[in-house]
């Protein structure tokens, strides 16, 4: 049994600090050591602003992002095209079509994909939203930026399935060759779904 | 503990930040679980999608432990279905059957089946007719084959057009004539007979006939609902 060295409230940190993805116990320990080191310049503006996140954070009623308002920031920006909205699957996909800057329109976030192994049916989702989001006048497009996956696609021609018989444009994002991918190293599936998804040059 | 052998991707869970448990459907092993360290990387992650073969080594300190599976690609089948709701419906139903089956309990001809029909998905326009056939060798594995060599009520093998839904044999149209409102169709596909491919008709029978008896004995008695996978299929078959 290993002998304790520092006291439970640390202990406890450094515990809760090791539930962070990307952090193990060895790690947690040293970013809670940084952490006690930085008090007044790093752990009490970090304490204060998770403080401030936790009291203020919601989930946005139109689109299901996560922000400290509601309506979230993107769906409040007026300068949003409102004629498109983007479908992802989890918040985290949002925030990396955002930090592509590649979409001006608005965005819906699923919460998942369809999953029959896992149980997860279209009301674990929600569809509902966008189906009735996308019935409006102004949207002009829905684009489906979901996973490359089975179950993605599976959720993908789910919905435009339920989009059917409404006055909207489906279109979804390519597949094929990442930027600075090297054929040798691709495999099979991604080579052949780009040779098929080939275009004009 | 370990062995080689060739698998079919059936499930894939991540298991912490990088690893995933990978289920396997192998023609010796059986359904099979086990641990792929770096399972949720780039690399891997195409490979690691249900209907994909790959080569598998397991390998543990007991055969009862989850083990380590070590992967490499054989076959990458599910990247070309994914443009294609029917047969993408048609992968996830078939990945959702293969959890039927016990685990680490060989069913060889289950699995030697399942490539045909995972071929035929990718390259065959006349899939769904195998995918039935496919039902009905998955409801014989799991002990509730059906008859359809002769008929219940008169022993004749010919002129075989039903099934009952009680003792699930094949009727003969004469025996049925009195009652063929109640009895499932036994589409001629599934009578073993050299014939032209099926019409949708046909292959809507024969998923009517083997839905009612995965129902019955499969999943009522696990407390599942049939894949709703199994139902888009069914819907988007009836509208091509």
């Amino acid at each position: 049994m290993s002998k304790r060295v520092v006291g439970p409230e640390i202990e406890r940190l450094i515990q809760l600090m090791a539930k962070l993805p990307g952090l193990g116990p060895r790690s947690a320990r040293r970013a809670a050591l940084h952490l006690i080191k930085r008090r007044e310049q790093l752990f009490t503006p970090l304490t204060k602003a998770m403080g401030d996140v936790l009291e203020s954070v919601v989930v946005c009623g139109t689109c299901s992002n996560v922000d400290t308002c509601d309506p979230c920031t993107i769906c409040a920006d007026a300068t949003r095209d409102a004629a498109m909205i983007c479908v992802v699957e989890e918040v985290g996909d949002l925030w990396a079509l955002e930090r592509a800057g590649a979409i001006k329109g608005r965005y819906h976030v699923l919460g998942g994909t369809l999953s029959a192994l896992d149980g997860i049916g279209p009301d674990d989702l929600n569809i509902a939203g966008l189906i009735e989001r996308s019935s409006a006048s102004e949207v002009e497009e829905v684009v489906l930026a979901v996973n490359a996956t089975v179950d993605g696609q599976t959720t993908a021609h789910y919905i435009t399935d339920r989009l059917e018989g409404q006055d909207v444009k489906v279109s979804r994002l390519a597949h094929g060759v990442p930027v600075g991918g090297e054929l040798d190293y691709l495999d099979e599936g991604t080579l052949a779904a780009a040779v098929k998804a080939r275009r004009p040059f | 503990m370990d062995w080689s052998e060739d698998g079919i991707v059936v499930s894939v869970r991540p298991h912490g930040e990088s690893s995933a448990v990978v289920e396997l459907f192998t023609r010796t092993q059986g359904r099979h679980l086990g641990l792929v360290r770096g399972g949720r990387s780039k690399r891997m992650r195409p490979l690691l999608q249900p209907g994909n073969s790959v080569h598998a080594t397991w390998r543990a300190r007991l055969a009862e432990h989850l083990g380590q599976y070590t992967l490499e690609p054989a076959e990458l089948r599910a990247a070309a279905l994914m443009d294609d709701p029917t047969r993408l419906a048609a992968l996830t139903t078939l990945m959702s059957h293969v959890q039927l089956v016990a685990e680490r309990e060989a069913h060889e001809r289950l699995h030697d089946a399942l490539l045909i029909v995972l071929g035929a998905l990718n390259e065959d326009d006349n899939w769904a007719p195998l995918m039935v056939r496919w039902e009905l060798g998955l409801l014989e594995e799991l002990g509730f084959g059906l008859d359809l060599a002769a008929c219940a009520a008169t022993g004749t093998r010919e002129d075989l057009h039903f099934v009952s839904p009680k003792s699930g044999r094949a009727v003969s149209a004469a025996a049925a004539a009195p009652y063929k409102e109640r009895l499932f169709e036994l589409p001629a596909f599934l009578r073993g007979l050299p014939l032209p491919p099926p019409g949708p008709d046909a292959v809507q029978a024969g998923f009517a006939l083997t839905g009612f008896f995965l129902e019955r004995h499969v999943f009522a008695p696990r407390a599942m609902a049939p894949p709703e996978a199994r139902d888009r299929l069914i819907r988007r078959l009836a509208r091509l």
